[in-house]
């Protein structure tokens, strides 16, 4: 402990280096900007949760020597500034009022899946799933991720975020989204097989061919 | 014995609620003899992992 001073005063120069590395905090900004868009959809409101989040977390930079845990941290209060946004936003847009939306959703998903008998169809049989090298290939992995979670109707989206992302649980997201228990947990089955359908097709099978 | 369709259903609503003690020997004995529902199975868990990943604005770990 005798050197506690010392690390307090390394930790606050490496702190004030977070906010210097202007590209870090640019690229941190973007990412976050699309974490709360995907969610809120909305440009301003999902901005002005990105620099709320910012500036809080600004405060406490002192605490925070390395960009890692930083950036960790930013994430957990946009997270709750998101989850207060949509709990106020509940009027306007709850996912009951949400369509389905286009491309196979529903019943007609489950019919392209399954064969009549319950079965799965052959093609649709769910391949196994390499971990694949990610390393560079990462930050492609993830923007097909986007891309699949963006093709998700409305509604699927947007109570799967609010399950996995915000780990808001069952009777909140109820009572916000005003459906039932088992509809949510029906349109997470849906969003789920959806999602995992997207992943396969456009990144674990295009691995391998 | 229940069907593919059912029993991913209920891989998926394991993530969402504890499942009862019938439903687990209905998926039990199902995911021994059907081999995709046991990737199906695996495959929601990654997806939740990654889905935190994603939140957490992190790396998927390494296996």
């Amino acid at each position: 402990m005798i050197h506690a001073n010392v690390s307090v005063e390394v930790d606050q120069s490496a702190a004030k280096n977070i906010f210097q590395d202007a590209v870090f905090i640019e690229e941190l900004r973007t990412q976050m900007f699309k974490f709360a868009k995907l969610q809120v959809r909305d440009n301003q409101l999902a901005e002005d949760a990105v620099q709320e989040a910012m500036f809080s977390a600004y405060q406490n930079i002192e605490r925070f020597a390395r960009q890692a845990a930083f950036k960790t941290w930013v994430f957990s209060i946009l997270k709750n500034k998101i989850i207060d946004l949509l709990r106020k936003e509940k009027r306007h847009t709850s996912a009951s009022q949400l369509e389905d939306g286009p491309n196979l959703s529903g019943e007609a998903l489950l019919e392209h899946l399954f064969e009549e008998n319950g079965h799965w169809q052959k093609d649709e049989r769910p391949k196994k799933w390499d971990q694949p090298d990610h390393g560079v290939e990462n930050e492609h992995f993830w923007r097909i991720f986007d891309a699949c979670l963006d093709a998700l109707p409305a509604k699927y989206g947007r109570l799967f975020m609010m399950r996995e992302f915000l780990e808001m649980d069952t009777p909140e997201i109820c009572h916000n989204e005003e459906v039932s228990v088992s509809s949510l947990n029906v349109t997470l089955y849906r969003a789920r097989l959806r999602l995992r359908e997207c992943l396969e097709d456009h990144w674990f099978q295009k691995e391998k061919s | 014995m229940i069907k593919c369709k059912h029993a991913t259903q209920m891989l998926s609503e394991k993530l969402d609620r504890p499942l009862s003690t019938k439903e687990k020997m209905a998926l039990a004995m199902h995911t021994a003899i059907c081999g995709p529902c046991r990737q199906f199975g695996k495959q929601m868990e990654t997806i939740r992992e990654l889905s935190k990943s994603y939140a957490q604005a992190k790396e998927p770990e390494e296996k």
